[in-house]
């Protein structure tokens, strides 16, 4: 038997190396950036508006208030396109084009910040200014923070999400607990006391606190404490925070009073999906959860016999004067830079975000907190008395949200990381965590300049 | 003839094998060489697909090799997954093949049995292990806990998610094993003939007669392998996704390669780097890596296994 010659061998290489190198990507995008605000309002004009609803009753909402915008400017067309995710707004305001956003609208404010930065949405101060908009006295503070980045104004909010306490009446009653707790004291105390174990599982939980118990992440749990995440100068001031570390410790020893992490994991994994029928809280696993508005209305709309109240999430014992604040997040929306019809656009921005009847009508359909003061305020909100809870979490001055970063939500990620492995016991050194954590935000942020 | 007839006659020569080689000219300056060039020219760049890029030298590599935390544990999940899941894909594949060539009845059903998975798209079977394989109500664990047996944690445990990545791939081993079983008819049988009446043993056989045979089969079956693993995607990705519970989050950040970077692969980190994250210089780093990875599996296997033709 003889093989092929070297000659020949060496060739096949070549080719095969040649098919493989396909393998090689590339992007050679070419986004453009160029748009304007020279387009009259007043002119037949359709615009584009992207948004990531996708329930029937979501997109039955926002069309209502489409209609209505459209009756209020005749002129005005409005073409809808729902259940958006990031991924794409950010794919299509690069690539630009005639079937590119006018109008877009985003859940996820990790990603204002790079929306400013690269100027992918246009700054709407001016545009506010020409209204007679106040940004500081139309909008909450949290609202108005995760909406900008470094002074760039270029999304608004949309509707908000505040994060509170939900708990079990009927576990709370059988526990001989009377009243939500106030201070984490009480919280891990409560925990314990409605926690009942069986075999090396339990029969209920009393409180969830591992990072991918759905709700309880990082920053949801370190709102109170109110870190401060940055410094002015931009850089990671994660190492340095006492709120973000007490945050850890207090997550930890929850974690080890209620069973350990691996016991708490192999309960988890028992779980239903979050945003469905089998949600631990909705199916009684777990008696109490840290969740936004919406939880309320999946419930009411679902199966579930669960009996809940609703009271703000737990402040550290040396907070208790703060008792009421909470994590607060929200939808957010912008006009693409590349839109030729921002004139226009900024109309529909404009009455979507800052029209009282607008936002309230929305904010009750789809079980989520108003966003502005004028609209937190009105009596025309939905009164149910859990709902209220949440509408006082967003008014209360305390409340806090994740800044923006030129990245997104990177720092975010990073610090998840380090919570995973504090609580699952692959890193006991936590300011050792917290150092690098600083580092590696720092090297993320200097990577994206 | 004249020389300049001869010269003439050359041109038109040339241009004729140039016409003939235009299409092929074409695609591999347009899908392979033009990307390829721009991958590397973006390395070196600031682009967010915003800005015009901008030059920055070397370090997005600084940044891929010494600041991105993904980086290596990709690079080691993926050198895992090509060692392990290839070499097993091959090995039970091969053995699948020579089971189901001896099926003198019903061969077809077994056939139709062992293909038919890898039909399934792979978001759906990798849903579909994620249920059965749950640790904490699955099927799978239920079984095991009857019988006593240990119960993993599957895709949620890091120790197991690869393993678990490993049994879905063997699931779908049904192109290898139609691959291995028509390359298994094409062995003379005379040969197996001569070979037993040398004294040979049902090894020596397999040895010295069907490897031989299989070999560009074989060589074929680890390229395309190393190549399928270097492109590893969608069953990690939704894999972790699922397992972690974080589908459908109000915006809250996704962890990669859940749990704790186990199941990352490097065309995850391209991905979220190249278009969630919009670096595409430090994207374009990772894509040259996964090249020159291939590149060196590829050379590798070609020259141990003499190319793409069987020993004469």
């Amino acid at each position: 038997m003889t093989g092929p010659t070297p000659t020949r061998a060496l060739r096949r290489t070549g080719a095969a190396v040649a098919a493989v190198a396909a393998l090689a990507l590339a992007s050679a995008c070419t986004g453009s950036t160029s748009g304007g605000a020279n387009d009259d309002p007043n002119a037949e004009t359709t615009i584009t508006f992207w948004h990531g609803w996708s329930a029937p009753s979501e997109i039955k909402a926002i069309q209502g208030n489409i209609d209505a915008f459209e009756k209020a400017h005749p002129n005005i067309h409005v073409k809808a396109v729902s259940n958006i995710t990031d991924d794409k707004i950010n794919q299509a305001l690069r690539a630009g084009g005639p079937n590119a956003p006018d109008v877009v609208s985003s859940f996820t404010t990790d990603n204002v910040g790079e929306f400013c930065g690269s100027r992918a949405f246009v700054d709407l101060s001016s545009f506010m200014k020409k209204s007679g908009i106040d940004a500081a006295s139309t909008f909450p503070a949290p609202q108005l923070a995760y909406t900008q980045f470094e002074g760039n104004q270029c999304t608004l909010p949309l509707l908000s999400d505040a994060y509170g306490l939900y708990y079990n009446k009927k576990s709370f009653a059988d526990a001989g607990i009377s009243a939500p707790p106030r201070t984490m004291s009480e919280l891990k105390a409560d925990a314990l006391k409605l926690t009942k174990t069986k075999g090396d599982g339990y029969a209920q939980l009393g409180f969830m606190p591992n990072y991918h118990g759905y709700e309880s992440v990082v920053s949801h749990f370190a709102a109170m404490w109110s870190p401060t995440y940055f410094n002015d100068d931009g850089t990671s001031n994660v190492a340095k925070d006492p709120g973000l570390k007490a945050m850890y410790l207090w997550q930890k020893d929850l974690v080890d009073s209620l069973g350990g992490y691996q016991r708490l994991e192999r309960y988890r994994n028992t779980f239903g999906d979050e945003f469905g029928s089998k949600n631990p809280f909705m199916t009684g696993q777990v008696a109490m959860a840290i969740d936004g508005e919406w939880r309320g209305g999946m419930i009411d709309d679902s199966d579930s016999d669960v009996d809940y109240g609703v009271a703000p999430f737990p402040v550290p014992d040396d907070q208790a004067a703060q008792y009421g604040k909470g994590y607060i997040s929200g939808t957010v929306i912008g006009i693409a830079s590349t839109s030729k019809k921002q004139n226009a656009a900024w109309e529909l921005v404009r009455y979507l975000t800052t029209d009282t009847k607008a936002v309230v009508d929305f904010a009750n359909v789809i079980h989520n907190v108003p966003s502005t003061q004028d609209s937190l305020a009105s009596s025309d909100v939905d009164q149910n008395p859990a709902f209220q809870e949440f509408i006082k979490i967003a008014q209360n001055q305390d409340s806090n949200t994740t800044p923006s970063s030129p990245n997104g939500g990177a720092y975010q990620l990073t610090l998840q990381n380090v919570g995973y492995d504090y609580e699952s016991g692959k890193n006991t050194d936590l300011q050792g965590a917290l150092d690098k954590a600083a580092e590696q935000i720092d090297a993320d942020i200097a990577q994206s300049q | 003839m004249t020389s300049t007839s001869l010269a003439a006659r050359r041109r038109r020569d040339a241009l004729r094998t140039l016409a003939f080689l235009s299409p092929w000219l074409l695609g591999t300056g347009l899908f392979f060489l033009y990307p390829l060039v721009s991958t590397a020219y973006f390395s070196v760049m600031r682009y967010d697909g915003f800005a015009p890029p901008r030059f920055t030298g070397l370090r997005n590599w600084e940044f891929v090799f010494q600041s991105y935390p993904f980086f290596w544990p990709a690079m080691r999940n993926t050198v895992w997954l090509v060692l392990v899941v290839v070499t097993l894909r091959m090995l039970v594949g091969l053995a699948i093949g020579m089971l189901v060539i001896r099926v003198k009845r019903g061969g077809g059903l077994f056939r139709t049995l062992y293909y038919a998975p890898y039909l399934a798209p792979p978001v759906a079977g990798t849903l579909a292990f994620v249920f059965l394989l749950n640790p904490g109500t699955g099927p799978v664990n239920v079984i095991l806990g009857h019988l006593g047996l240990p119960q993993p944690g599957w895709f949620n445990d890091p120790a197991w998610s690869k393993p678990a990545l490993t049994l879905l791939a063997l699931w779908g081993i049904g192109d290898l094993m139609v691959i291995f079983m028509a390359a298994l008819l094409d062995v003379p049988r005379e040969q197996y003939e001569a070979a037993e009446l040398d004294g040979a043993g049902a090894f020596n056989r397999f040895r010295f007669v069907t490897v031989p045979h299989l070999r560009p089969i074989l060589v074929f079956a680890a390229v395309t392998g190393v190549i399928a693993m270097m492109q590893y995607y969608t069953e990690p990705f939704v894999a972790g996704l699922v397992a972690s519970g974080q589908i459908g989050g109000s915006g809250q950040q996704v962890e990669p390669g859940y749990p704790a970077g186990s199941t990352l692969t490097l065309p995850q980190l391209v991905y979220n780097l190249g278009f969630q994250r919009f670096d595409i210089g430090a994207a374009c780093v990772i894509a040259l890596v996964l090249f020159v990875l291939s590149m060196l599996f590829a050379v590798l296997l070609m020259r141990r296994g003499s190319g793409f033709l069987a020993e004469d």
